[in-house]
């Protein structure tokens, strides 16, 4: 088994699933002849030609579109946003048309939309966005947003064969900094599916992305001092794997949650709804959560480490909720 | 020039004309019979339109009705049963129940693509139906519409831009019918002619008189062939004018009534009546059984309408997403040999490449750089940066591998 890293992970399961079904194309900006901005689609123009791997001019609302209407003829595009900042010029095309095709006249929709997302990498306000949750509230789409290399690819490859329109976003500060084994061939990850990171009695901290390595390091310095921390990495936010927090919170009895999504309005809110619904008589203290600031992503190094969760933050909450 | 159109598809075109226009003036009584849930819209005096447009199109072709464009449904073959109980919201219609009006399609067999309200949507996805079509080898042209007013929207643009760079089989049928909802096209778009701007992105357009149909179908006939032939795609303007209100709702009062009076006087209908009666291609006793036909047909199809019921409560919660294969098979049909885009051959470059591009080198494999985030760059750039009281910085920690150790091991 080869060492790769996030960004390969992503290269192999386009190569793979377009390699497997000719169905499956992908198409966006300098994504051909380039590459990709961040070299995710290097060498497929070369292999798969350019029926099947689609230059596009500047028109996120086109890209989208048009994936959408070569789904209805039985394909599989994959649209790259060059950054996830960008899916927003997309926004009406994917929550109006795409999001809605099968509930309302039974048109599947079977695209995937990806690109590199998050912060830490000083790309400013423009090129660091987190917009999972515009998406995870908008019913009909599925959202997923990976942490491993093994993940990237085995979820990418799911999204590519589900039928529904699926949102995949890829936290670029990991494209190159995780490396890790995975299988040579063809595996899927399964969409929906939340993985217990670490196990740990005395808390529970729920996390995804980039915010999942920052909180298994929080978890190992916790063990330290004595309070287990249980992580769970969501993996996929729409449809999330409530089960298996609320099962992890039965045993805990506290649960934290980690995002680099901005506060209000981040998947911590709903995840607290969830417990209050299904595990009320099992806390013993109030959900916390860490989160990004309720600003937009600051550009200047020290400005963007104040707005993101960190170790630190997290290792505060931590003890505070341990307390309980 | 254009082939002269044979008696049968005068006397069609005639047909559907009539057809639309019955079946939305029945709509009108039912809308007074507040049996009609939502807002009801009219193409009363465009029948031509959607009529002429739709006319020129094969069976295999697909199209994307806009909201006037119930003719264009007729014609591609859906009943008037259906066109009804959208709008009645009736368990039986297309989306049972989910939308109204002719927001409804059918990918199956008669490839049809719902619309939805936002204007311009359309104009990509057919675009993508297009090149899907053209991948798969299945020789179709993908055809929607758009109003004057529509075609201010930025997708409109970013559409026909991306259409004309992919040389996409597509036609955009642009009607002008003068107004968007109580703003006249002058305030909207200053340019004579709304086909001029297709010379922007480099597509060919033509302009027609939007009420004489067989002008209509002549034009939209050549127009799909040449989109057919790969000097696609193609604008058509077709002046027209709206004849009543933007919705039922609307008395507009804003519209000048000599306006009116000018285009009462080329309704569309009338003005093919005249000219098959001329041509004694239709006489008095061939238009009654027409519209013999055509009444018959509607009040059967009104009644089937109106008994179907409303949809159970709870279908509210269903169909939000696909399950899978008992949900959908989803199957690609393959007209062209699937070897064709399948390595090694399809790296082989397609017709429409652009001359000179992607002949230069490749970038450097999996070191090259990239746009932000690279490992090495952004380390150095790490010891410059100052610290937050003591708060460390995910961006200064590279991912320890005990750290994904940890994560494979639970994970498996
Ligand atoms: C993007 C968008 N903005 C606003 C509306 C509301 N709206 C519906 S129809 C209409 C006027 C459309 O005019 P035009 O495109 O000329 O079509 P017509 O009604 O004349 O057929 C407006 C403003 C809409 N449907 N979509
Ligand atoms: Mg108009």
């Amino acid at each position: 088994m080869a060492q790769v890293t996030f960004l390969d992970a992503i290269k192999q399961a386009m190569y793979e699933e377009m390699e497997r079904d000719p169905t499956v194309v992908l198409i966006g900006e300098d994504v051909g002849v380039y590459g990709g901005a961040f070299k995710t689609s290097e060498g497929l123009l070369a292999k798969f030609g350019w029926e099947r791997v689609i230059d596009t001019p500047i028109s996120e609302s086109a890209i989208v579109g048009a994936a959408c209407g070569m789904s209805y003829l039985g394909l599989r595009p994959i649209a790259e946003m060059q950054f996830i900042d960008f899916i927003v010029c997309a926004f009406n095309q994917i929550t109006n048309f795409v999001a809605k095709g099968h509930y309302l006249w039974n048109a599947p929709a079977p695209i995937v939309i990806r690109g590199p997302a998050g912060g830490g990498v000083h790309g400013g306000p423009f090129h660091s966005a987190n917009p999972e949750m515009y998406f995870v509230h908008t019913p009909g789409l599925k959202v997923i947003y990976p942490s491993t290399p093994y993940d990237a690819k085995g979820l990418l490859k799911a999204a590519i064969r589900d039928n529904n329109p699926v949102l995949f976003f890829e936290h670029k500060f990991l494209y190159r900094r995780i490396k890790e084994e995975i299988p040579e061939g063809d595996y899927v990850v399964p969409i929906g599916k939340a993985a217990v990171r670490r196990e740990g009695k005395h808390l529970t901290i729920v996390s995804y992305a980039a915010m999942m390595h920052t909180s298994l390091e929080a978890a190992d310095e916790l063990a330290k001092e004595g309070i287990e921390a249980e992580v769970i990495d969501l993996r996929t936010l729409m449809p999330l794997d409530s089960d298996t927090i609320v099962e992890s919170v039965k045993k805990t009895n506290r649960c934290l949650v980690v995002h680099e999504d901005t506060k209000t309005g981040g998947i911590a809110g709903e995840i607290a709804a969830i417990l209050c619904e299904r595990a009320f008589g099992h806390l013993d203290g109030p959900l916390m959560r860490v989160t990004a600031l309720d600003t937009p992503v600051p550009y200047s190094p020290p400005l963007e480490e104040y707005f993101l969760p960190n170790k630190e933050k997290v290792l505060h909450a931590a003890r505070e909720l341990a307390k309980y | 020039m254009a082939k002269a159109l044979t008696k049968q598809q005068h006397l069609d075109l005639y047909y559907y004309m009539r057809l639309n226009r019955a079946v939305e003036d029945t709509m009108v009584k039912l809308f007074r019979q507040n049996k009609i849930v939502g807002g009801l819209y009219s193409s009363l005096g465009q029948e031509a339109v959607s009529v002429g447009t739709a006319f020129a199109l094969e069976k295999k072709d697909w199209l994307a009705p806009m909201i006037r464009n119930i003719g264009a449904l007729l014609v591609k073959g859906v009943p008037p049963r259906d066109v009804f109980m959208q709008h009645m919201a009736k368990y039986d219609s297309p989306t049972k129940g989910k939308d109204g009006t002719s927001h409804f399609g059918d990918l199956d067999n008669l490839h049809i693509v719902s619309p939805i309200s936002m204007l311009g949507d359309l104009i990509p996805v057919m675009t993508g139906v297009a090149m899907a079509g053209r991948y798969l080898g299945h020789k179709i042209v993908a055809m929607t519409w758009i109003g004057d007013g529509g075609s201010s929207t930025g997708v409109f643009h970013e559409g026909l831009n991306f259409a004309a760079t992919q040389k996409a089989p597509f036609v955009l049928v642009l009607e002008n019918n003068l107004w968007a909802y109580s703003t006249p096209v002058k305030r909207q778009v200053p340019v004579e002619n709304l086909a001029d701007r297709a010379k922007a992105y480099g597509v060919k357009s033509f302009v027609v008189d939007g009420n004489d149909v067989a002008a209509v179908f002549t034009t939209a006939r050549e127009a799909v062939e040449l989109a057919r032939e790969g000097e696609g795609p193609i604008l058509i303007e077709a002046k027209t004018f709206r004849r009543m209100g933007h919705a039922q709702h609307d008395p507009a009062e804003y519209v000048p009534a000599e306006m009116k009076k000018y285009w009462e006087e080329r309704d569309p209908i009338s003005r093919h009546k005249k000219f098959l009666f001329k041509e004694k291609l239709l006489d008095e006793k061939g238009k009654k059984e027409i519209d013999a036909k055509i009444s018959a047909l509607l009040e059967k199809e009104r009644d089937f309408a109106e008994n179907s019921p409303f949809p159970p409560a709870e279908f509210a919660e269903h169909g939000v997403y696909c399950t899978g294969d008992d949900c959908h098979k989803i199957r690609a049909k393959w007209e062209r040999p699937i070897a064709e885009v399948t390595p090694p051959k399809s790296g082989v470059p397609a017709v429409w490449t652009v001359e000179g591009f992607g002949s230069g080198k490749g970038s450097g494999g999996g070191s090259a750089p990239i746009h932000f985030g690279d490992t090495v760059k952004h380390e150095q750039k790490e010891e410059a940066a100052p610290s937050n009281n003591g708060a460390k910085s995910p961006a200064k920690k590279t991912a320890k591998k005990s750290v994904i150790a940890t994560a494979r091991k639970a994970k498996r």
